[in-house]
């Protein structure tokens, strides 16, 4: 297979970017998620569907929304691709009695998704398990084509990899502005996903836990905007 | 505490019911009694030659000094044996303080005598807008009380109040505690705090103008309510220095009645006159500055009349313009006086140290921000030097006050103008000083993220009746209009979140009993509300240490003594290694530590200046007004300085003179640029908020703007467009272009996406307790809310776009940033008075607004864009 290297892609429709990983092709789509082609699988990471209800429970009556927004986009991003299979990189649920306290109708959404088309629940941290009300079938990783997509990135030196959990996040400056947005970070060789979430934060790139993955060197940060998915240059990147 | 022989005039009128419509027409007139004319004559009479004397020792200790009671001392008097309340006006010096404390000096020492000196418990609390003069005041009270040897003990207690002694406070209260609003709030919330305040007498509110119309205010107008409530015979004082809207303060000190027919007020006692203070411009040869904000063209000029004086008040507008005047200073102080850096941004201990070296006359000079505005009594200030202008006429008024706090001389200022437009300013500013004139602001009714944060507070004492809440709540002025329907709203936020979508029943914070009570279903909300109460400061602050440069080298920095607190919106800005002035010293940015910026002394000639609160205030309505009929009135113009004088003729054949009431409008070509530059005086709020929507109205109609600048005087935005032959071929009519309907959809559609609104909502957020700035057993700083606001407001708006929080929002930005009222009432004064000048070249009037660009943010950059330059850039270098 072609390995297409990214300077070869073109730059002007920013909506998605392709990105290949140990050779295989991926678009970056630029809400977040990460679509497969030869594959017709749609991966996304860290739904943490029913944040604001475990806010809710220890007093921050945060607004009820986030689950709903998040499955919304989701669903957007599934009619974007007609993806065949859904694979949810871990922390899908908040926490383990999220699915408890998901709503009907948030409910109804995710099974008319489910509706002709695999989807695959993998294990987090904060879902080490996830009950059968919410349909798919439960793995703690999966291997697809010589690719492990897992929750947790390894940590140090690895190969064909496609993780969640970090929440990364790029800040840049430029012209005395700065802004922070969530982001793909990857190397070519491993990749790890931006968090899908509505209510999910961000941690920055250049913080310690992305540099056992990455080293500085020849690490790339895909920024999510309101319009598109920009590649920017390491050099812009800033520490918080 | 200060108080002199001579006596002065004090007039004194009653409360009496009035209707709304005429308190709004004609205040000052309402002060007239309407019923029982000649009962009212008599009292009047018996208030300008008091009959009521001194009791002992009362009478002896002011002998002895060789005082005699001043009338308004005395009416105040009256009016407490009579349980009535009421506002003291009265210039800096005469007495206030001492004023509004003597009814309780002496019903206390009365008190004591008939009880054996057995305490009767708290009797008066005094609240002030800042900790440092409760702790001020509290320092003065103490000698009478010392010299008569009353039988009273006075505390202060303030966020730097030790907790074992806040304890003991609670338990064995003073007879008179000093605090502040937000130290009220915390005591109201606990569930004894009815039986602490059940015997209380009196509320004592000093420089009561600085806190009404304020969150804050809104916070102490509920408290106030609380307290009539647990005791209907309160009686208040409040204590201010301006006259500006004495209606509005008279209303805060008294309960409201309902239905609300009419407003209740305090009695007046207005004390008049005062010296005239003398205020001189500092005019040079030198040629004024073009444009800027500092007044090193007239350092050496300062520097003088330091010297000349025993010791000097040096205002300024900002942080960042104290930093850069103290530097200026310094670096001219070939006589190495004794000078001082007084700012909010300092830290605490070092701005106490410069406040006794004030006090104890250790200091000539001392450079300083709002910090030293209200009241507080350091040190015997002969002069007071105002750099920049003052941006408003009741301001100014106060700040010359601190001259010769001493009542019965003039108090002496220099204004020193640091740019042209500021010439007018200044001009402006010493007229209305003259003339006795204040800025009129306008009443705002009272925020709901405060109503609910108050809300929480009063559940966290016990179950309460939401009928009597709201009779209570809509008793404080400022909530006197709320409806019915909007308290249950932020009932309900606070009850369940209050979202259409009724999901958190089962995690709701107050539930309704059965008997129709709302009850706290967790004791834990109630530890989370103390811990978060009072959070009504605007940014998050980041403490700053100095650490040493081998330190700095360290993987992890820590230690280091803290230097002052920064905005978090500013430290986020800074590169490691960039360098900025705090406390006077030019210091290096290495980092940040968890909640910690670090940084160590640098070498760099020339600073970064930090840009924190850079023109806070904008111009007043008022002096704009005066500086609009300035201009206009070319006879005049030969008293300014002759530089200022030639900027204006040259103005005046290159282009036009704005009209008094009209507004000037130039168009002219850059360069490849389009330039339109107006001149509408209404203040850089408002000016940016007009260049937003004016961008977006050029955007639409194809004129491609790229961006704008705005300060206090005008707004300068500049276009690919050619705007001259727009408008020369019927393109663009500047009449539609600044019609009125700009304030409708446009403004709708900008706000939506606007970030400005996303910062707002972030405040509203943390007062209304939606997010927790500290969660009980995890401190957390406004670094770490958990989830970010932004996201929520994101979400929020799409899902439920009438919440009540995101009206608090909206009504916080309409008043507060975006100066909506302000730019309304302007594009109704300039309706079909518009003057358009195409130009071939840049006028002289437009260069101090063209030379903003650059120095200041243009807002509005699109983030996208930038996303999308990153990118090209990224791109390009992969070639």
């Amino acid at each position: 297979m072609l390995e297409l290297k990214p300077e070869r892609l073109a730059f002007d429709d920013y909506q998605v970017q392709e990105i290949s990983i140990c050779g295989k092709l991926f678009r970056a789509d630029m809400s977040g998620a990460l679509y497969w082609p030869a594959e017709n699988a749609l991966i996304v990471a860290d739904l943490h569907l029913e944040k604001g209800s475990s806010y809710a429970r220890r007093g921050q009556l945060l607004p009820p929304y986030d689950t709903r927004e998040t499955l919304n986009k989701l669903a957007a991003a599934i009619d974007r691709y007609d993806a065949a299979t859904v694979i949810a990189l871990g922390d899908s649920l908040h926490d383990v009695d999220a699915a408890t306290r998901i709503g009907i109708e948030d409910l109804e959404i995710l099974q008319i998704m489910q509706e002709d088309r695999e989807w695959i629940w993998v294990t987090g941290n904060h879902d080490p398990h996830i009950t059968e009300r919410l349909g798919g079938h439960v793995v703690g990783d999966i291997v697809v084509e010589g690719i492990t997509l897992r929750h947790e990135p390894h940590v140090g030196h690895m190969t064909h990899e496609i993780a969640g959990h970090l929440h990364p996040a790029a800040k840049i400056s430029m012209h005395g502005y700065t802004l922070r947005r969530p982001c793909f970070v990857g190397n070519g060789r491993r990749l790890v996903l931006p968090a899908f979430g509505s209510y999910a934060g961000g941690l920055n790139i250049l913080a310690e836990p992305f540099a056992p993955l990455f080293g500085l060197e020849g690490m790339q940060a895909w920024l999510l905007g309101q319009e598109g998915l920009y590649p920017v240059a390491s050099r812009l990147l800033r520490e918080d | 505490m200060p108080s002199a022989a001579k006596p002065a005039s004090a007039s004194r009128s009653r409360a009496k019911p009035l209707t709304r419509g005429r308190a709004a027409a004609s205040a000052p007139k309402l002060a007239k009694p309407r019923t029982k004319k000649a009962a009212e004559a008599a009292r009047t009479a018996k208030a300008a030659a008091p009959t009521l004397e001194l009791p002992e020792p009362f009478a002896g200790w002011f002998a002895n000094r060789g005082w005699t009671p001043r009338p308004h001392q005395l009416a105040l008097l009256e009016s407490a044996r009579d349980r009535r309340s009421s506002l003291l006006i009265a210039p800096t010096g005469a007495g206030k303080t001492l004023a509004g404390f003597l009814p309780s000096l002496i019903d206390l020492a009365a008190k004591g005598r008939r009880r054996g000196n057995r305490a009767p418990g708290l009797h008066t609390l005094y609240i002030s807008p800042l900790k440092a003069l409760a702790v001020d005041v509290a320092r003065n009270l103490t000698q009478p009380i010392a010299e008569m040897s009353l039988p009273i003990r006075t505390e202060t207690r303030t966020g730097d109040t030790s907790v074992a002694r806040k304890a003991r406070q609670r338990r064995a209260p003073p007879h008179i505690l000093m605090t502040t609003p937000e130290q009220l709030a915390l005591l109201l919330s606990h569930p004894d705090s009815d039986e602490l305040f059940a015997g209380l007498d009196t509320v004592i509110l000093d420089e009561i103008h600085a806190l009404a119309a304020t969150k804050r205010g809104d916070l102490l107008a509920l408290d106030l309510a609380r307290l009539r409530a647990i005791n209907p015979d309160l009686r208040t004082v409040g204590l201010s220095a301006t006259v500006a809207r004495p209606t509005e303060l008279r209303a805060f000190l008294v309960g409201q009645k309902s239905p609300q027919s009419h407003i209740e007020l305090a009695d007046l006692i207005h004390v008049g006159g005062g010296a005239e203070p003398h205020i001189e411009i500092l005019e040079l040869d030198e040629t004024v500055p073009t444009v800027g904000h500092t007044s090193l063209y007239a350092i050496e000029e300062i520097y003088k009349a330091i010297e000349a004086h025993r010791l000097s008040l040096l205002f300024v507008n900002t942080r960042r313009q104290a930093e850069l005047l103290f530097q200026d200073l310094w670096r001219n102080n070939e006589k190495s006086l004794p000078i001082g850096l007084h700012h909010g941004s300092l830290d605490a201990e070092q701005r106490r140290r410069v406040e006794a070296a004030m006090a104890s006359g250790a200091l000539r000079a001392v450079v300083a921000t709002s910090t030293l505005d209200l009241g507080i009594d350091w040190g015997d200030v002969d002069l007071v030097i105002h750099v920049g202008a003052p941006k408003g006429a009741s301001r100014f008024a106060q700040r010359i006050g601190r001259a010769n706090h001493r009542f019965d001389e003039a108090s002496k200022a220099v204004l020193v103008p640091s740019n042209r437009f500021e010439v007018l300013e200044c001009r402006a500013a010493v007229e209305a000083a003259k003339a006795g004139a204040q800025d009129v602001t306008f009443t705002r009714p009272g925020a709901l993220d405060v109503l609910a944060q108050h809300i929480l507070g009063v559940a966290c004492t016990g179950p309460f009746n939401a009928n009597d809440l709201y009779a209570e709540v809509t008793s404080a002025s400022p909530y006197a209009g709320l409806s019915r329907a909007t308290f249950d709203r932020v009932l309900g936020f606070v009850a369940d979140g209050g979202y259409a979508l009724k999901n958190y029943e089962r995690f709701a914070k107050l539930k309704p009993t059965p008997d129709g009570l709302w009850r706290l279903t967790h004791p834990r909300f109630a530890q989370a509300y103390r811990m978060n109460a009072g959070t009504i400061v605007a940014e998050p602050l980041i403490k700053v240490r100095l650490i040493g440069k081998r330190s700095a080298s360290r993987s992890t920095l820590m230690g280091g003594r803290v230097m002052g607190e920064v905005d978090e919106y500013f430290i986020e800005q800074l590169r490691p290694g960039e360098a900025f002035v705090l406390a006077g010293e030019v210091l290096r940015f290495e980092g940040m530590g968890e909640n910690e910026a670090y940084v160590t002394r640098a070498t760099a000639r020339s600073p970064i200046i930090p840009a924190y609160n850079s023109g806070k205030f904008p111009l007043s309505t008022h002096l704009a007004e005066r500086v609009r009929a300035m201009l206009a009135d070319e006879t005049a113009w030969s008293r300014l300085p002759s530089s200022v004088e030639d900027w204006l003729r040259l103005q005046q054949q290159r282009s036009a003179i704005p009209g008094r009431d009209e507004l000037l409008i130039e168009t002219f070509q850059r360069r490849n640029l389009h330039y339109l530059v107006t001149y509408p005086f209404e203040g850089r709020l408002a000016h940016q908020t007009l260049g937003m929507l004016l961008t977006r109205r050029l955007d639409r109609i194809g004129a491609s703007p790229l961006g704008f600048v705005a300060n206090d005087y005008g707004m300068a935005l500049w276009t690919l467009g050619d705007l001259s032959s727009l408008i020369a071929d019927g393109k663009l009519s500047l009449e539609e272009l600044f019609d009125q309907d700009m304030l409708g959809d446009d403004l709708d559609a900008w706000l939506a996406e606007s970030n400005l609104m996303k910062r707002t909502f972030r405040h509203v957020a943390l007062i209304s307790g939606l997010v927790e700035r500290r969660h009980p057993g995890r401190e957390k700083s406004g670094r770490q809310i958990a989830v970010s606001t932004n996201l929520i407001y994101d979400v929020l708006r799409r899902h439920d776009p009438h919440h009540v929080l995101l009206e608090a929002t909206w009504s916080d930005a309409a008043t507060g940033l975006l100066d909506i009222a302000r730019l309304g009432d302007f594009l109704r004064r300039i309706e079909g008075r518009i003057q358009h000048q195409p130009l071939d070249r840049v006028s002289p009037l437009s260069v101090p607004i063209l030379l903003e660009i650059g120095r200041e943010a243009v807002a509005g950059f699109a983030r996208e864009e930038l996303l999308r330059e990153a990118a090209a850039l990224y791109a390009s270098e992969q070639e």
